[in-house]
């Protein structure tokens, strides 16, 4: 019968309930990941308008320009907006 | 400088508490000096894992509120004596710490002891980010188990963007994976996670494996750190464990079920 059984087993191996979990955990904490680390489609578009804006009024070059949106304590986000002003200014 | 260490997890009741008695003992045992801070406020339980609950007189936010020393809250073991606990308070409301007292507490500790183990509560509220913030190094617990596994990824993502080491832009926190409640012959069945599942998945290196072991409640029921139990497979491997953070190699045990029978060994595979 242990013999059977070996093969038997050796058939099942590939749907151990391991090797699920493995798989399963896999998928979720990839995709978690990616949500961790994603901006928003929007981003770009909204750097993109706020730049215009702001140059409307300011010298502002692309260095001294940054985004960011933090997600914090998973229900908190806060879009954090980095611009270095120089002396000149430049109204045209 | 103190190597500040945080024991921790996301998931209740892996074995941070249990983990983090027998990794402070283990270092103290090797002559290091350490102190072991429960950050569990309003639960407090390393006392009693430590066997000192009836000594504990003032706690960590009597300290950070000024109403005792540091000399006069920490607890020094009666086994080691470069050992001493800080332990949680078990009525005060958790909001008692935050980074500028805690960072603090943490100076101050830094130059009386060699390691500073923060065993950290459950979950991701505001008591687990301050157990991590200050961390070089974090232990990662963990059972090979699918919501434990989820967990401990969602801990990591924190070290990485909650920790002061992130967001002063200084080296990461090193990442150690501490893996529990091991059950070989299980893994060998199928049906648990195996120790390169779940480093797979996790990718940081591995720093133990302990088997699951009925010496850890025999540990707990006692207060005294399943490290002392020698005989005990659970206890030596978290020997290895302290002897790999010292920086030693060290092969790792009990990954493997007991031996089987040679029928069984020709048959079953």
């Amino acid at each position: 019968m242990a013999l059977l059984d070996y093969f038997l087993r050796k058939k099942e191996k590939q749907v151990t309930t391991a090797s699920r979990a493995k798989e399963r955990l896999q998928i979720i904490v990839a995709h978690e990941r990616n949500s961790r680390n994603k901006q928003p489609d929007y981003l770009p578009q909204l750097t993109a308008d706020i730049l215009v804006v702001l140059r409307k009024y300011i010298k502002v070059s692309d260095e001294s320009f940054s985004i960011k949106l933090d997600n914090k304590d998973g229900d908190l986000n806060v879009l954090e907006l980095n611009i270095e002003l120089h002396d000149e200014h430049d109204s045209s | 400088m103190a190597r500040i260490i945080v024991v921790t997890s996301g998931k209740g009741g892996v074995g941070k508490t249990t983990s983090s008695a027998a990794i402070g003992l283990g270092l103290a045992l090797k002559g290091h000096k350490v102190v072991l801070i429960d950050f569990d406020i309003g639960l407090r339980n390393l006392d009693l894992i430590m066997g000192c609950e009836r000594r504990v007189v003032y706690d960590f936010v009597n300290v950070i509120n000024g109403e005792a020393t540091l000399n006069q809250a920490l607890i020094k073991d009666k086994r080691v004596s470069s050992l001493s606990i800080l332990p949680a308070s078990q009525t005060r409301d958790k909001d008692a710490l935050n980074k500028e007292n805690v960072g603090k507490v943490l100076d101050d500790l830094g130059k009386l002891f060699d390691f500073i183990i923060c065993d950290s509560p459950a979950g991701i509220e505001a008591g687990a980010m301050m157990a991590l913030y200050y961390a070089d190094e974090a232990i990662v617990t963990t059972n090979p188990e699918v919501s434990s596994v989820r967990d401990s990824d969602r801990i990591l993502g924190m070290l990485a963007s909650r920790s002061r080491r992130a967001e002063l832009g200084l080296e990461p926190i090193k990442e150690h994976l501490l893996l529990t409640r091991y059950c070989p012959k299980r893994v060998a069945e199928g049906e648990m996670l195996s120790v390169e599942d779940v480093e797979d998945i996790l990718s940081i290196p591995l720093l133990g494996v302990i088997p699951e072991s009925q010496a850890v409640l025999k540990a707990s029921n006692a207060g005294e750190p399943v490290i002392l139990d020698t005989d005990s497979d659970a206890g030596q491997a978290y020997q290895d464990v302290i002897d790999r953070l010292l920086g030693e190699t060290i092969e790792f045990r009990f990954l493997l079920a007991e031996k089987k029978g040679i029928f069984s060994r020709m048959f079953g595979g």
